[in-house]
């Protein structure tokens, strides 16, 4: 537990400060008031609004854990809202809805997987083509218009409540909980991380590395599927062109606030849904302060730098040796004079 | 100069082989990335169909290149006019002229080009801050007199429409003191954004109690916005009024359930006007003007909403 | 003195792997750096080369201090180093290699008949004689080394340092890089040579420095100390003479492992092989005449194309690694940097990683358990690691050997094989890891060990297959097992044992 809380300990100081800072323009940001059978609030917001990029930060995490990378998140999102409408629309069901575009997501990871663990297809490459053509794809399915539906059982995952809580928060953390334990309960986790920072020694050590990457790209199109349920479900129809657009980018942002390298290996999915937190506590920091639309990205990027320079490992250290140096080179008469004691233990024969 | 006989001859030459005939014209569409552009595409093939048009249909995908290839087929197959919707507005000179030296006239829909104007015959196209001062008039005479603070659902920052959807309203409601935008963000021109941007209009403006109309500059975020406002216990279209600009057959939804007040429409039928200017034309030489522009209609509660949206729904929204 | 350090104290987390040490280098010396596996030589290394900053003491350069930041600044200031992993791009030319980063320009544009040329003269004076123009990757390692050394002689010019450079080198080749090292000592370098092999190490310096746990313990002249009374400073203690009786092989073939026709087009020409129970191969070569190729198709890494293998309970299946690994096999790579370790994951993850992989995903092993596991090989091998948890890279060149070593011990394998097994080892771990083979081979463990090292060879093999150009050649049993044997195998084909007795 302590080594988790050590972990995470700069992307929760992270969290509060950024929660600070919008406090600053929205001092009642904590007020959390309780309406209509349901939790009115700022953080109530920041979570539910949240979900999306938490789910998919979530197939991420993993995904970038084994030195890849999924381009195609925000596309499987959109091609899985899509075939939830179609088939409410097709008259199907809730349940059937769920399952086929749970499916849907699966598919999309297989076909990422099989590029990438069979064809050897770099990632990043071979999850760009279904970047492309995924929006094409879900627009098949939705006909190029809006998908629009009315079943309340499938809007309540979108904007529902359990508890007074969203529904798309009870999901994300439920998701993320559960692939936690599947990955720190199990071996997987461990697994990951080996062919995530050496693939080939972790093949000759007898690790499936290729069924397991499969297996990270699916689980990385499950995320998505949900997140695309739950987008679809949010506004009670599936929007091909824009369901998911861009997300994928914040998905990874979130990863790397979250403290994961890019560069595979050791992961941590709550640091990734904290730093997906942190994003969306920015976002709707930026909407709530009531700036001129144009600052958006910028406030965004500014602070998302400030986030990263000060979470660099290399950062803190460097200035600390840097300050260091100086005063060595100033001090240096007097260091001089300390370099006898270990004389005795020379055996000059 | 030489353009412009190149024209006249069009002219004559059309005019002799001409009217009566069962005509053939090429409509370049940039793709169908919105409902709209969609519907557009409808509403094109349904108006030759009613004129005994033969339309030859090209979906460019969004691609300027594949819209210049199918300009140039165009121009090989000899049809009688060309629709462009261009996807940009540069790089069209050198097609443009290969059209006129074969006379055939080009009609601009929706969107217009930086080439020089004597290179098509005309562009047929909604004034978007029109659009807008057309919204804000109808809030002005809505709240009569009463004081009235707006949100605005922009579209996407820097765009055109954005742009000018914003100049437009604020025109609307220059005379109305009562009248005061209190809060103006980006929704992207999405459902999901629009109702994301709502719900934190909403949480600012205690809870929603503070606004009392909604300004959108689509209907796609204006429905969004509404579910924002009905999941916030609010009424909308009678707690906060909304008004939105497109048409599109989802707000006649709205609006037939009192949920959306107003609505200013972007006709898709550009095609109309275009076949109507090239009749004309056709029939006796007739230029017509270089712009012409649809109807922004205001449809509101009162306009058969659920009629409308039965005619609609079809059309590919 | 050409370089100095006083009192250079550098500490880790866990580990104080600088312990105010004072060393001098002259000008025109080879001066030898010797200790244990973790005793800190590389570690000082890479502070005089700016790698890591100190925590404390001075580096002095002809007696003005220095504050490298970066390997860039230690060359410009004199200092150029040679890492026993070649640092070079091998997909470029010799004299792309050599020049990159000041090859002539003109205009911007590399001039590269001019570049050429220097490289040529860069080369020359280094007794080798190779097309500038080829790719670096078209060269032997001891070939590769040298230019590495030219590019650091010519871009440094005063201090040279070898870390570890024959490592991978054969005899031939290792005398080759000598002549070069003496010639620079001639030219008035300050040369640092770290190795685990005391006879290069008499061979070649000047001058030895002991390090042991961080500490400076002895600097003297290479004439005045014996082998023996170098490794009792190296340990601390003496070293436990070995009990090499070798056990013998159950040759009844009951349990034998039987190989036959196995092989791989390209790499390694179909051969048999018959593995009994608690028998010892050794396997001998010259570098890339097909040792590690016939390794990697006994362990299904890159499985044979041709042949059967079998045990006593029929067909054994070696499609790939985990395929042989549930078959009981196991094989500690020559390259363990790219093959072997996962530098990230912990030394306990590392230990328990295959045996966590054979059990599959779904069945982890018990933390408790794996803590165990861990301490256990930790004790047995002799592994320098503060804890367990510890980072595998962060481990020195020979505790991560050990690490892997444990790794396969820990699944209790029936057929091991040895890649190399104590390169880079110091001299009581190389001891301690003959032992090892010496017990498990006891308790019936089959093993196959690959070495360049004939003495290691002729000390644990109960017979030793000599390769040659991608074909085994010949196989010494008994008495013919001796290292002379066993190189005149190697050398000549008209010179195979029966051919000379
Ligand atoms: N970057 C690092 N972080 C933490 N500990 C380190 C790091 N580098 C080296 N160490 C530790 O410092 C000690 C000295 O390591 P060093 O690599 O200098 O040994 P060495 O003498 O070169 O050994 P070998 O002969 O095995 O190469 C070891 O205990 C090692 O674990
Ligand atoms: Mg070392």
């Amino acid at each position: 537990m302590t080594t988790v809380l050590r972990r995470v300990a700069p992307q929760l100081l992270t969290l509060v400060a950024v929660i600070m800072l919008v406090s600053i323009y929205f001092p009642s940001f904590w007020q959390i008031v309780y309406v209509n059978e349901r939790l009115v609030g700022i953080p109530i917001d920041v979570i539910k609004r949240g979900a999306p990029v938490a789910l998919l930060a979530i197939g991420m995490t993993l995904v970038i854990a084994t030195r890849g990378i999924d381009l195609s998140v925000g596309a499987v999102m959109a091609i899985c809202g899509a075939s939830a409408a179609w088939s409410i629309d097709q008259g199907f069901g809730l349940w059937a809805a769920l399952g086929i575009a749970l499916v849907a997501g699966l598919i999309c990871g297989l076909w990422n997987g099989l590029l990438v663990a069979v064809f050897d297809i770099q990632p990043i490459v071979a999850t760009l083509i279904l970047m492309v053509a995924g929006r094409g794809i879900a627009q098949l399915i939705t006909g190029g218009t809006i998908l629009t539906f009315d079943n309340d059982a499938f809007s309540y995952l979108g904007s529902g409540t359990l508890l007074g809580v969203p529904v798309p928060a009870v999901i994300w953390v439920l998701t993320g909980i559960g692939f936690g334990l599947l990955v720190r309960r199990t071996a997987l986790g461990l697994l990951v991380e080996s062919i995530g920072v050496n693939l080939r020694a972790s093949t000759l050590t007898g690790i499936n590395s290729r069924v397991l990457l499969i297996a990270v790209y699916m689980g990385s199109g499950f995320c998505a599927a949900l997140a695309g349920i739950i987008a679809t479900a949010d506004i009670r129809g599936a929007d091909a062109n824009n369901a998911g657009l861009w997300l994928e980018l914040d998905a990874i942002l979130a990863v790397v606030i979250g403290g994961n390298s890019l560069l595979g290996g050791r992961f941590s999915i709550l640091a990734s849904i904290l730093g997906a937190m942190i994003i969306q506590t920015i976002n709707t920091g930026i909407l709530l302060a009531g700036f001129p639309s144009e600052f958006n990205l910028v406030i965004k990027a500014v602070l998302v730098i400030i986030i990263l320079v000060l979470q660099s490992p290399r950062v803190l250290p460097q200035l600390a040796y840097l300050w260091r140096g100086r005063r060595d080179r100033s001090q240096r008469p007097k260091q001089s004079q300390t370099s006898q004691q270990n004389a005795g233990t020379e055996t000059k024969t | 100069m030489l353009k412009r006989t190149l024209m006249a001859s069009v002219a004559v030459f059309t005019f002799a082989a001409g009217a009566g005939h069962a005509q053939t014209i090429g409509f370049s569409q940039i793709g169908s990335e919105s409902g709209w552009r969609a519907a557009e595409t409808t509403v094109t093939m349904q108006e030759a169909e009613n004129r005994g048009i033969d339309l030859r249909f090209s979906d460019a995908q969004q691609r300027q290149e594949n819209q210049i290839a199918a300009l140039r087929s165009f121009i090989a197959q000899g049809v009688d006019a060309i629709l462009l919707a261009p996807v940009v507005a540069t790089g069209w000179d050198s097609v443009l002229e290969e059209a006129a030296e074969a006379e055939i006239p080009v009609v601009l829909l929706d969107r217009m080009v930086d080439s020089d104007p004597d290179l098509y015959l005309t562009a047929v196209g909604s004034d978007l801050v029109h659009e807008g001062r057309v919204a804000g008039e109808w809030l002005v005479e809505a709240v009569d007199g009463a004081d009235c603070r707006v949100v605005e659902l922009q579209g996407t920052t820097g765009s055109s429409p954005a742009i000018d959807r914003k100049n437009g309203f604020e025109q609307g409601i220059a005379g109305a003191d009562n009248i005061e935008i209190v809060r103006s963000q980006t929704g992207d021109f999405t459902r999901t954004r629009g109702k994301e941007v709502m719900e934190s209009f909403l949480q600012a403006e205690n809870g929603g109690a503070d606004i009392c109309a909604l300004y959108a500059h689509n209907d796609d975020m204006a429905v969004g916005a509404i579910q924002a406002i009905k999941e916030a216990g609010l009424n909308p279209g009678q707690d906060i009024l909304v008004v939105s600009i497109d048409a599109v057959p989802d707000i006649f939804q709205a609006l037939a359930a009192g949920e959306a007040n107003a609505t200013v429409e972007l006709t898709p039928n550009m095609a109309g006007p275009a076949f109507d200017a090239l009749e004309a034309y056709f029939a006796d030489g007739t230029m017509p003007e270089k712009f012409i522009q649809t109807e922004s209609r205001l449809y509101t509660q009162a306009d058969d909403p659920a009629g409308e949206y039965e005619a609609r729904k079809d059309l590919g929204y | 003195m050409l370089l100095s350090t006083r009192d250079l104290t550098k500490t880790f987390p866990g580990t104080r792997a600088l312990d105010a040490v004072s060393f001098d280098l002259k000008a025109g010396e080879v001066h030898a750096l010797l200790g244990e596996n973790g005793a800190g030589k590389s570690t000082l290394i890479k502070c005089l080369t700016g790698a890591y900053r100190r925590d404390s003491g001075d580096i002095l350069f002809e007696g003005q201090p220095i504050f490298p930041q970066s390997t860039l600044e230690a060359q410009a200031i004199g200092i150029g180093t040679v890492y026993q992993e070649v640092n070079l791009l091998p997909n470029l030319t010799v004299a792309e290699n050599l020049t990159l980063g000041h090859q002539p320009r003109r205009l911007g544009m590399i001039r590269s008949r001019a570049m050429n040329a220097q490289a040529d003269e860069m080369l020359s004076g280094y007794g080798i004689d190779i097309d500038v123009r080829r790719t670096l990757d078209q060269y032997s390692v001891a070939v590769q080394q040298i230019v590495a050394i030219a590019r650091a002689v010519h871009l440094s010019g005063r201090v040279l340092i070898l870390d570890e450079p024959t490592a991978s080198l054969d005899a031939r080749e290792v005398q080759m890089l000598f002549d070069v090292v003496r010639d620079l000592r001639a030219r008035g370098l300050g040369i640092i040579f770290i190795s685990h092999f005391l006879d290069q190490v008499f061979e070649i310096s000047d001058r030895l420095t002991i390090l042991r746990n961080g500490r400076h313990i002895a600097t003297c002249p290479a004439a005045e100390v014996d082998r023996m009374q170098l490794i009792t400073l190296m340990l601390g203690h003496e070293l436990q003479q070995e009990t090499a009786t070798r056990a013998r092989p159950v040759a009844d073939g009951k349990d034998a492992i039987r190989f036959s026709g196995v092989g791989r087009r390209g790499r390694i020409a179909p051969f048999d092989l018959t593995v009994h129970k608690g028998e010892v191969i050794g396997m001998a070569g010259l570098l890339g005449s097909g040792r590690t190729e016939s390794a990697e198709v006994l362990f299904g890494a890159a499985p044979s194309d041709s042949g059967t293998v079998e045990d006593s309970d029929g067909p054994v299946d070696l499609r790939n690694p985990r395929a042989a690994i549930a078959a009981g096999f196991a094989f500690a790579p020559e390259d363990r940097k790219t093959d072997g370790i996962i530098a990230e994951l912990s030394v306990r993850e590392n230990i328990i990683l295959a045996l966590q992989a054979r059990r599959g995903w779904s069945r982890p092993i018990p933390q408790a358990e794996q803590i165990r596991m861990a301490d256990d090989y930790i004790a047995r091998l002799d592994i320098r690691t503060p804890d367990a948890e510890k980072p595998v890279g962060l481990l020195s060149g020979g505790n991560q050997q050990k690490v892997i070593l444990a790794r396969w011990l820990a699944t209790n394998p029936r057929f091991l094989i040895l890649d190399e097994p104590t390169r880079g080892i110091d001299v009581g771990a190389h001891a301690e890891i003959l032992r090892l083979i010496e017990d498990v081979v006891a308790q019936g463990m089959s093993i196959l060990v690959i070495s360049s090292e004939l003495d290691e060879l002729v000390a644990v093999s109960h017979r030793v297959i000599v390769v040659r150009d991608r074909q085994h050649v010949s196989q010494l049993t008994g008495e013919d097992v001796t290292t002379d044997t066993i190189v005149r195998a190697i050398a000549a084909p008209d010179l195979t044992p029966e051919a000379t007795t």
